[in-house]
């Protein structure tokens, strides 16, 4: 069983407050879903539990297994398990897909387990291209710069074709449906199901929509408005959301 | 980069030697055959040519070129020249008495200096024909002997003078003349050593040629001349590479490199410069391209003080080809100005340049590019991208070209770009797994690399090998 939990934290940016007191505990197998509109800190929320130095912690705890994470750089928190689908995936120029990811994966077993055993480009191969079948990915994709080039969908299809070869534990999706259209989004939802279950991984899904949970059904969906979570609740949440707007629950009190 | 397991063993077996570019800072303790004092003057440059016994016409040229040298002042542009010292230098050394082709023959110590740096091993291998130059004097050169067979010559540029003296004087001096500029005079005046290429009409050179130039005495100036002549239709590959120890005094390096690429030929000529950084590098390397013929300069720059280089190529004739592709990096206490420059003399002709840097701890790249297009000569094409990478804040890159275009039907595409590793780089390599050392040295290669696969494998991997290490600690200083 692994928990990530999110104590009373708060984050800033350039001096600006972006996130100002979120709780939140994922468990194995839970899905979240965090909802809120554009600026309201979600995003932040991911980048803030990955590690990006852009955002400073000025209170409150991450933890991991028990384990505090908020002082350790983004490699040891994704050697620990974690893992961010990121909204906009940068490209890195002559840096391929294939040895990037092998190396990424070998460095996370090591970290797990120092007797762990490299995985040869071989195997690797293997392993790659049958999370590229998941994703319905073109297999010429692996052998290409990271993200140089690939359309928007490519992208996100890459993104979590990396969380099917790293398997992590605790799993952050920041708006992985954006810019997909309803093919692509099937398939991607369809591939974060199949590893979901098979994995037993914790997700935090961030969205701006409530489409994408028409095909993954989360446990908990929780609003977030103002850098603050003001509302959870079940999947009729979401279903709420949808019908009524944001509005209404940013105008109730928290 | 990881290296595919397979590939490393294969290797190993090749180079038997993990460290070809990087521990290279031993000393060996000769004793040379002659050392001549320190300074410069008309006595010494007589005193190398009756050591080698040359004919009358070489010695002329030398004490001509020596003028020039005196009479041309230091450049006032490129890198900081004020501090090399020419009172104090040694320009000839020499390490033995007489030039081997066989390694068994070359005295111990110098054939252990080679050996630590994997020569003799890469040769059996992947090359068709091996030089090795200590100090003034290439000590060892070799070549297949089915190229021998078939008329390829490839000799110390010594030896050339003496066995082939007619073709020799035919093209000595005529792509880099003594006046061309102060360091070309220097070499003019007191060269010594580099490789003699002739490829006959039609005749390919299928593996690479290659010569690697050690400096291992103090206050040490090394000044090898190098002639290559691509009769038509032929080709060649040649590779040099060089390395010095690191001394607290400085050194010199100053070459000549000329080559003839005639009617259909095609010449690739590869740098590997990791000298020591008490280096300073002050290098002419000019190719003349005749019709339809192709010429590539690939030049890595990753050690010495200060380099000051641009590799150059004349198109002369109709449909000719010129390609230069440079990889430049700059650590701290160093400056890379390279740059390229070539001149489109015919019609149809075309030309690529891709300039590289990478520049770290106050490391300087400065990019140095002429590019012409003459009057009369048509429909030419060309290509000039520029790309620096700045790994820390406090590096620095500058782009200096010069497009001079007297056609108008030329089409003439330019592109630079300075960029940083970026944070969002960084973070999404790290959110998978990866050390700050790890993404950034997988960044920098990523960088490098479209320059990087184009050389021997066994050099690629080194440089790969070579850029992780240098990334390692990058904040450290």
């Amino acid at each position: 069983m692994d928990t990530l939990e999110i104590i009373a934290l708060r984050a800033e940016t350039n001096k600006t407050e972006i996130l100002k007191g979120i709780n939140l505990k994922i468990r194995s197998g839970e899905i979240h879903a965090i909802m809120g509109k554009n600026g309201s800190g979600k995003s932040t929320l991911c980048n803030v539990v990955m590690g990006h130095p852009k955002y400073k912690i000025t209170e409150g705890k991450i933890k991991l297994n028990g384990k505090k994470i908020e002082k350790l750089p983004a490699n040891k928190r994704a050697n620990l398990g974690l893992f961010l689908a990121f909204q906009n995936p940068t490209e890195i120029q002559g840096v391929t897909l294939n040895n990037f990811l092998r190396l990424a994966k070998n460095t996370n077993a090591k970290a797990q387990n120092k007797k762990a055993k490299h995985i040869s480009p071989s195997e690797f191969l293997q392993t790659i291209s049958q999370s590229m079948d998941l994703l319905e990915m073109d297999k010429k994709l692996a052998g290409r710069s990271v993200n140089e080039g690939f359309s928007g969908g490519e992208k996100k299809r890459a993104e979590i074709m990396q969380m099917a070869v790293l398997k992590p534990r605790i799993a952050l999706l920041d708006e992985i449906d954006s810019g997909l259209d309803i093919d692509a989004l099937k398939t991607v939802a369809k591939a974060i199901k199949r590893l979901h279950k098979q994995t037993k991984c914790g997700i935090l899904l961030i969205t701006h929509y409530q489409r994408i949970l028409n095909y993954i059904t989360p446990d908990f969906v929780h609003i977030i408005s103002n850098g603050k979570i003001i509302k959870s609740g079940d999947k009729k949440l979401a279903q709420k959301l949808e019908k009524h707007g944001y509005e209404k629950f940013v105008k109730e009190p928290a | 980069m990881k290296i595919p397991k397979r590939t490393r063993k294969i290797l190993e077996k090749i180079s038997n030697q993990k460290n070809l570019l990087r521990k290279l800072g031993f000393r060996t303790d000769t004793k040379p055959v002659y050392k001549s004092p320190q300074g410069l003057n008309t006595n010494i440059i007589e005193e190398i040519s009756r050591q080698k016994a040359e004919p009358e016409w070489m010695l002329t040229l030398r004490k001509k070129a020596l003028e020039i040298f005196f009479k041309k002042p230091l450049p006032l542009w490129g890198g900081d020249l004020s501090k090399i010292n020419f009172d104090t230098l040694h320009y000839y050394i020499k390490p033995q008495d007489k030039i081997k082709t066989k390694w068994e023959n070359v005295p111990k110590k110098i054939k252990e200096t080679f050996d630590k740096l994997g020569i003799p091993q890469a040769e059996r291998k992947f090359l068709a024909g091996t030089g090795a130059q200590f100090e003034s004097e290439m000590i060892y050169h070799s070549l297949q002997k089915e190229l021998k067979g078939k008329g390829v010559i490839f000799e110390s540029t010594d030896t050339a003078l003496k066995k082939y003296p007619k073709i020799f004087a035919e093209y000595f001096g005529k792509v880099v003349p003594v006046t061309d500029n102060k360091f070309a005079a220097l070499n003019s005046a007191v060269w010594s050593g580099g490789s003699f290429i002739y490829v006959p009409k039609n005749t390919h050179v299928n593996l690479p040629l290659q010569t690697y130039f050690r400096i291992n005495a103090e206050r040490m100036g090394q000044f090898e001349r190098t002639l290559i002549i691509a009769d038509e239709g032929s080709s060649v590959h040649y590779i040099e590479g060089c390395s010095a120890p690191i001394y607290s005094t400085d050194s010199l390096h100053a070459a000549v490199v000329e080559i003839i690429v005639k009617k259909n030929a095609r010449v690739q000529y590869t740098t590997i410069q990791n000298w020591s950084s008490n280096v300073y590098n002050l290098v002419t390397k000019r190719a003349f391209v005749y019709e339809n013929a192709e010429m590539l300069w690939l030049d890595c720059n990753i050690g010495s003080r200060l380099t000051m280089k641009y590799p150059a190529i004349f198109l002369l004739g109709e449909n000719a080809k010129g390609e230069i592709q440079s990889l430049a990096f700059a650590k701290e206490n160093q400056h890379q100005d390279t740059g390229a420059k070539i001149f489109h003399s015919s019609s149809n002709t075309s030309s690529k340049i891709v300039a590289k840097s990478i520049s770290k701890n106050n490391g300087r790249n400065s990019y140095r590019g002429l590019l012409k297009v003459s009057k009369g000569a048509k429909n030419t094409v060309s290509h000039v991208s520029c790309n620096a990478l700045l790994v820390d804040e406090n590096s620095r890159s500058d782009t200096y070209p010069t497009m001079k275009v007297e056609e108008e039907s030329a089409t003439v595409a330019h592109e630079a770009t300075v960029s940083k590793i970026s944070e969002e780089q960084l973070l999404y390599l790290m959110s998978r797994g990866l050390s700050e050392d790890e993404a950034v040295s997988m960044i920098v290669n990523g960088f490098a690399t479209q320059i990087i696969k184009q050389l021997p494998m066994e050099y690629a991997l080194e440089l790969n090998r070579l850029i992780e290490l240098e990334m390692t600690g990058r904040h450290e200083r």
